[in-house]
C-alpha cells in the first residue's frame, strides 16, 4: 500500500449559524501519522467528514495527490474510515464484515477468503471470524473495524476517535497496535481526537483546532514546548500560564514585570520590544520545588517562594498547587525519580522555594 | 424451586383469550361440521357438507383473487412505507409526522371509505377536476374494479406499516450505512445491504399489520370493489346474511384463519422471529372480527375505526 498526501486548502463549513470550519488549509505529507486535535466542536470530526466524503464544505477544496476529491462520493474514494462507535455490521459475522467491500466488488470467494486472512492476522482475529459483533470486546470491535477500513487498501486512513469508547489500559495498548500497524502498512493515517495524550504519543505532526479554526500545526515536541496561541498552551498537558508587560529585552531572554509574581524572566526566539503586553507560560514539571532556598542563584533564574496549597500524590509523582508569596498560584510537578527523593516529604502547608530557568518560560501570545 | 405466583397474574389473559378468541374459535370449527339451519343457524347433526361446498370454482375464483389482492396491496403498501417510515426516523420533526401518521384514525373507517367514493366517483371530485381541465369529456370509472379496492387498501392500512417500520428504523444506528458507503457501496447498496437486513423485524411486523386484516377485508371491497374484485370476506357475509349458510361461513373463516397462520408461521421461519416486533402476530385478528355474523359493516371490518 502506497500513502497519500492529503491537502486541504481554504475549507469553510457551517450548520445553519454554526461555523463548523473558518477557512482551513492544512498539508498532510504521504504516509504520516496526522492528528486533528481539539475540543468538542472544534471543528476536526467536520473535517475529517469532508475528507471521507460524509459532508461537503461551502467553499476550498481537499486535494488527494493533487487531485480535488470532493465531486467524488465516499463510496469511490480512496479513503477508508474508523468510525467512533465502530459501526460494526450487527447482522454479519467478523469475517463478513471484513470481507463486505470484497463482496460489493464482487471479488472471488478464494480471494475473499486470502484477503480477509490476511487482515484478520494483522489485528489477531482469526479466531473469532464466525463471531458477531455483539459477542466482541470493545478492543475486539475496535480491531475488526481496523481490519475492515484497511482491506480495500486505502491510500488514507481516518480515524474518528477509535479509542474513545475504551479504557483506559485498553486504550493504551490500542495506541501502541495503531502504531504498529502504521509503521507495518506505511498509509497515512488521519487521526481524530480530543484526548491530547493520545496525539502526543503516536503522531508524526498534529494540527490544533478550535472553534473551526487550525490554531497550530506541529511536531508533537513543538506544539508542547513552543505552543503558538494561548489555547494551545492550555489545551496541550497542564501549564501555568499568565500575562505580563515586556520591561527589557536583551537577545533571547525578556524580563517581564507580572502583577502576580514581580519580575519574570523568559525566552523567546524574537522577543517584542520593551512595553509589549504578552501571555507567557512555563510547564508545571520544570519548575524545580525544594524545602531549603536553592544554594546557586545565577541569572535568568525565577525563583519564588510559597506555601504548598494542596499536593495531589499519583504514585510516580505528585502535582503541587503553591501559592506564592505574591498570592498567585503555581502548579508545579515533581517526579519521583528515586528514594532520596525529597518529593513525597513535602506536606500540606509547607513553605517551600521554587525556581525555574528563563529558559523553559516562554512568551506564547502577544496582546493588544 | 419455589414456586412464584406467575401463573395467577396469567389468569386475567387467559380468561381473556378463552373468552374472546379461543371459544369463538371453536365454535366456528364446530359449526363448519354442522349441518345448515333453515333460517341461519346450525342443525346439530354433523355433515361435511359445508367442506364440499367449498371446493367449488366460485370458491377457489375468490380465494385466488382475495391472495392477490391482499399480496399485492401489501407490498405496494411496504414499499410505500418504507421511504416514508426511513424520512420519520432521520427527520427533526419526528412527533409532527407521527401526528400526521395518526390523525386518519380521528376519522371513521367507513367514512374515509365513502371519501374515496366521493373522491373517484363518476360525479366525483376527480372527474370533475379531470373536466374542469379539459383532459376528459366523459367520466372515467375510477371505482368499482379491483384497483380501486387495491388503492383503498394501501391507503387504509399504511399507517399500520408505517407505525412498526419507523419505529425499527428509528432504533437503526445510521452510521452503518455512512460505513457502507464508505466501504464502497452505492447508496442503492448501502440500504439493501445494510438497512433493510438490519429493520428485516420491522419489515416482517409491518407485513404481518397489513397483509392479515387486508386478506379478511369487508368493507373496502363491498363499497369501492366490484363483482370481479370480490374476497373471501364478502363470501362469509353472503353465506351469512343472504344464503344463510352458516356452517359454509364457519368453514371459510377457517380457511382464512389456516392461510394467515400458515403464512405467519412461513414468515417465522424464513427469519426475524427474534427482532419481529412485540406483539407481531397475535394482537390483530381483524379476519375473526370480519368471519363472525355481521349485523353492520362497521363490526364487520373489525379494527380500523
Amino acid at each position: 500500500m502506497i500513502g497519500s498526501d492529503v491537502v486541504i486548502e481554504h475549507v469553510g463549513k457551517s450548520f445553519g449559524a454554526f461555523r463548523a470550519l473558518d477557512d482551513v488549509s492544512i498539508g498532510i505529507g504521504k504516509g504520516e501519522f496526522f492528528s486533528l486535535l481539539g475540543p468538542s466542536g472544534c471543528g476536526k470530526t467536520t473535517l475529517l467528514r469532508i475528507i471521507a466524503g460524509f459532508e461537503q464544505p461551502e467553499s476550498g477544496a481537499v486535494l488527494l495527490d493533487g487531485v480535488n476529491v470532493l465531486p467524488e462520493p465516499p463510496n469511490t474514494r480512496r479513503v477508508n474510515t474508523v468510525f467512533q462507535n465502530y459501526a460494526l455490521f450487527p447482522h454479519l459475522s467478523v469475517f463478513e464484515n471484513v470481507a463486505f467491500s470484497l463482496r460489493l466488488a464482487k471479488a472471488p470467494d478464494a480471494t475473499v477468503r486470502d484477503r480477509v486472512g490476511h487482515y484478520l492476522r494483522l489485528v489477531e482475529l482469526e479466531a473469532h471470524a464466525d463471531k458477531k459483533p455483539a459477542q466482541l470486546s470493545g478492543g475486539q470491535k475496535q480491531r475488526v473495524a481496523i481490519a475492515r477500513a484497511l482491506i480495500n487498501e486505502p491510500s488514507v486512513l481516518l480515524l474518528d476517535e477509535p479509542l474513545s469508547a475504551l479504557d483506559a489500559k485498553l486504550r493504551q495498548h490500542m495506541l501502541i497496535e495503531l502504531d504498529a500497524i502504521h509503521d507495518k502498512i506505511g498509509i497515512t493515517f488521519i487521526y481524530v481526537t480530543h484526548d491530547q495524550q493520545e496525539a502526543l504519543s503516536v503522531s508524526d505532526r498534529i494540527a490544533v483546532m478550535n472553534g473551526g479554526q487550525v490554531l497550530q500545526v506541529g511536531t508533537p515536541q513543538e506544539i508542547y514546548e513552543a505552543p503558538a496561541t494561548d489555547f494551545v498552551a492550555k489545551f496541550i498537558g497542564e501549564t501555568n500560564l499568565y500575562e505580563g508587560t515586556i520591561r527589557s529585552v536583551s537577545g533571547q531572554m525578556a524580563e517581564l514585570d507580572t502583577a502576580e509574581f514581580g519580575t519574570v524572566y523568559v525566552t523567546d526566539d524574537d522577543p517584542p520590544p520593551a512595553g509589549t503586553r504578552v501571555s507567557w507560560t512555563v510547564r508545571p514539571e520544570k519548575i524545580r520545588i525544594d524545602l531549603e532556598r536553592p544554594s546557586s542563584v545565577r541569572g535568568g533564574l525565577n525563583l519564588l517562594s510559597g506555601l504548598v496549597d494542596e499536593p495531589i500524590y499519583s504514585g510516580f509523582q505528585t502535582k503541587f498547587y503553591v501559592r506564592t508569596d505574591q498570592g498567585a498560584t503555581l502548579k508545579v510537578i515533581k517526579q519521583h525519580a528515586d528514594w532520596s527523593d525529597e518529593g513525597p516529604r513535602i506536606r500540606w502547608k509547607d513553605s517551600v522555594w521554587l525556581s525555574y530557568s528563563a529558559e523553559d518560560a516562554f512568551l506564547v501570545e502577544v496582546k493588544r | 424451586m419455589k414456586q412464584g405466583p406467575g401463573g395467577l397474574y396469567a389468569a386475567p389473559s387467559i380468561l381473556w383469550l378463552s373468552v374472546f378468541f379461543v371459544a369463538p374459535l371453536l365454535i366456528i370449527v364446530a359449526y363448519s361440521f354442522l349441518t345448515q339451519g333453515q333460517r341461519g343457524g346450525v342443525e346439530w347433526k354433523p355433515t361435511l357438507d359445508a367442506y364440499k361446498a367449498i371446493a367449488n370454482p366460485t370458491f377457489l375464483t375468490v380465494t385466488v383473487n382475495t391472495i392477490v389482492v391482499a399480496l399485492g396491496a401489501t407490498l405496494v403498501t411496504i414499499l410505500i412505507a418504507l421511504p416514508c417510515g426511513y424520512h420519520m426516523a432521520r427527520s427533526k420533526r419526528q412527533n409532527l409526522l407521527l401526528l400526521l401518521v395518526i390523525i386518519p384514525f380521528w376519522t371513521n373507517f367507513l367514512i374515509r371509505i365513502y371519501a374515496w367514493i366521493a373522491i373517484l366517483g363518476n360525479e366525483g371530485f376527480l372527474n370533475d377536476l379531470l373536466r374542469f381541465l379539459g383532459l376528459t369529456d366523459e367520466p372515467l370509472r375510477f371505482l368499482y374494479n379491483r384497483w380501486a379496492v387495491g388503492l383503498v387498501l394501501v391507503y387504509t392500512y399504511l399507517p399500520y406499516a408505517i407505525l412498526p417500520l419507523f419505529s425499527t428504523i428509528d432504533k437503526f444506528d445510521f452510521s452503518l450505512l455512512e460505513a457502507a458507503r464508505d466501504l464502497g457501496a452505492t447508496k442503492l447498496k448501502a440500504i439493501t445491504r445494510v438497512l433493510l437486513p438490519n429493520i428485516r423485524g420491522g419489515v416482517f411486523t409491518a407485513f404481518l399489520f397489513t397483509f392479515i386484516p387486508i386478506f379478511g377485508a369487508y368493507a373496502v371491497p363491498l363499497l369501492v370493489g366490484g363483482t370481479e374484485s370480490y374476497m373471501l370476506g364478502n363470501l362469509i357475509a353472503d353465506e351469512l346474511t343472504k344464503s344463510r349458510n352458516w356452517p359454509l361461513a364457519a368453514a371459510i373463516s377457517l380457511v382464512i384463519t389456516l392461510v394467515t397462520t400458515v403464512g405467519v408461521m412461513l414468515l417465522l421461519r424464513a427469519g426475524g422471529t427474534a427482532t419481529l416486533g412485540s406483539g407481531g402476530a397475535g394482537t390483530k385478528e381483524p379476519e375473526e372480527g370480519a368471519a363472525l355474523p355481521a349485523q353492520s359493516v362497521a363490526s364487520a371490518e373489525g379494527e380500523p375505526a
